[in-house]
């Protein structure tokens, strides 16, 4: 190596390193601060009752009620979405292998309407529930979420099966596999662990968002009660909460953002396990 | 034409956009011989075997015109059952691809797709392709096992038990041992030979000396053309083109 040549290796490895620890120092701060204001608000009477009268000025009670109507929403519309979003990535990846065009096209289409904002999903499920003459409900927010997630579940499913090696297919084609038998004995089971990967992304994004939730699925203070009747969510408990003018009420939001942080987390770990039991039987490149 | 050819080959042309990779190939294999294709790379033989078995379908690019004659069906011919037609033929590629499921059932899935679905019927048959691949007595207690554990020598002759127990006729191999270890080839080599009093044999190759030992039947391609093709001993003894005797003393691969 020449001089300038290890002159500019050392500066660029300084330039990754600095970018890579500052941006965890960053994220651990967040952590932190999550952390610490909320574990010292956060209380077995927050994570078992329903908001009180006069909750948001400092009365008592706690946010059981966003906490189970943001799971239910999450996993509905993560559920909802797999059921819909697979089919399409196996559709995509199986069936329109000819079509590179076809797949070119909507693979732009579904990258373009994941940039789009969730508050306008949320104001496009408004105006569907208008239509139909529904009112803010369960549903009516499970239906956007839905909607909002799907083009993630999708893309991600399918940049994990367009992985799948065109041998291993070309393997399967050979011993007489129709499309339908390549897609699940081959393309599902390839992928099992990323498809995982692809819920789990979906499912943080569903519980995470509150624009979509805002007009749809609406707020309460009393426990999810049924499909069509409205539901609390963590994210706009967090908002509530913040905006009140009591300091004691703002740490109880650091609270909520705590208990919405650790469901992501046992959420992560438990499909990561879930993910590892079966790369076991993936092929070893 | 040689009423024994199991497969002939009427001027067939494959382009890939513009270019064109099989230029009028007329070839005949004969029955339960093994064929060895061989060639410098990039010349179209592994082209030439995915026609075979339509596995040209799954690319796009590729246009595929003239005629495949197999028992003197066109398989080229829009109309033949793709997914039956392919059963007739097992295929063995450069690098093993076993499916991601256990070494049984890589074996019971290829049996359920012939039609195979009674248990007891099953296992005597999975049994039966391991030992003629020469894998059984290696592998009998792992069967529960996913089919990634093995090692790539033993996967390839997983992979070619797998294209057996589909009941086929025809074998097609591309460049099967070029990713194996020296004892591994010399299995799928040994186990091609006995083979061939059952089946008929399409092997691509660029190993020479590979070809020399076990080929019947020789089909020597360049660029895309066919030059040459014969018994063995009149291709590897006395070559009648100038190229293919360049290829064989070396000249150029």
């Amino acid at each position: 190596m020449t001089r300038g040549q290890k002159i500019e290796e050392k500066f660029f490895k300084a330039l990754m390193i600095l970018a890579t620890y500052f941006i965890l120092a960053i994220l651990a701060i967040i952590i932190y601060s999550i952390f610490e204001k909320g574990l010292r608000s956060i209380s077995w009477e927050m994570l078992t009752q329903v908001p009180q009268g006069g909750y948001y000025y400092g009365k008592g009670g706690g946010i059981l009620n966003a906490i189970l109507g943001s799971l239910a929403l999450a996993a509905g519309a993560t559920l909802l979405a797999f059921i819909i979003g697979l089919p399409v990535a196996l559709y995509i990846n199986v069936f329109l292998i000819r079509h590179k065009k076809v797949i070119n096209v909507i693979r732009f289409l579904l990258d373009l309407v994941w940039g789009i904002p969730s508050i306008v999903y949320g104001a496009f499920g408004f105006s569907l529930m208008i239509f139909f003459g529904l009112q803010t409900s369960l549903l009516a927010g499970i239906l956007t979420v839905t909607l909002f997630v799907l083009p993630i579940m999708i893309r991600s499913m399918d940049e994990i099966l367009r992985t799948v090696p065109i041998g291993l297919q070309e393997a399967a084609y050979s011993l007489g596999s129709n499309k339908s038998e390549i897609a699940f004995k081959v393309f599902t089971r390839q992928s099992i662990s990323g498809i995982i990967t692809a819920v789990l992304l979906s499912f943080g994004r569903a519980i995470g968002d509150a624009a979509a939730v805002l007009f749809t699925a609406g707020y309460t203070d009393h426990m999810p009660n049924g499909l069509l009747e409205p539901v609390a969510t963590l994210p706009l408990s967090i908002f509530f909460q913040l905006s009140s003018p009591v300091p004691e009420v703002q740490n109880r939001a650091y609270a909520s953002a705590l208990v919405l942080t650790l469901i992501i987390l046992i959420v992560s770990l438990f499909s990561r396990g879930l993910g590892k039991r079966y790369h076991k039987t993936k092929i070893n490149f | 034409m040689d009423d024994k050819s199991k497969i002939e080959i009427r001027d067939l042309n494959v382009f890939a956009g513009k270019t064109q990779i099989l230029k009028n190939i007329n070839i005949d294999i004969p029955k339960n011989k093994i064929t060895v294709i061989l060639g410098p790379s990039g010349c179209g033989k592994t082209t030439l075997l995915k026609c075979l078995n339509r596995l040209t379908d799954l690319y796009p690019e590729l246009k595929v015109s003239g005629q495949i004659m197999i028992d003197g069906n066109n398989i080229l011919a829009a109309k033949e059952d793709i997914y039956k037609l392919r059963q007739q033929m097992g295929l063995l590629s450069q690098r093993p691809y076993p499916l991601p499921m256990t070494i049984y059932n890589n074996i019971s899935y290829a049996l359920k797709l012939r039609g195979i679905k009674n248990r007891r019927e099953t296992h005597k048959l999975v049994m039966h392709y391991l030992e003629q691949a020469n894998l059984w007595d290696e592998i009998k207690n792992r069967l529960r096992e996913p089919a990634s554990r093995l090692s790539i020598g033993q996967q390839q002759r997983l992979c070619l038990a797998r294209g057996l127990a589909v009941n086929p006729e025809i074998i097609l191999a591309d460049e099967p041992t070029s990713a194996l270890d020296p004892i591994s080839s010399q299995f799928i080599e040994e186990t091609f030979v006995r083979l061939k009093t059952d089946y008929t044999i399409v092997l691509v190759t660029h190993v020479l000396r590979q070809a020399k030992r076990i080929a019947d039947n020789v089909v020597f391609m360049y660029l895309g053309d066919v030059i040459e093709q014969g018994s063995a001993e009149e291709v590897f003894g006395n070559p009648k083109m100038e190229k293919t005797r360049f290829y064989l003393s070396g000249t150029f691969n």
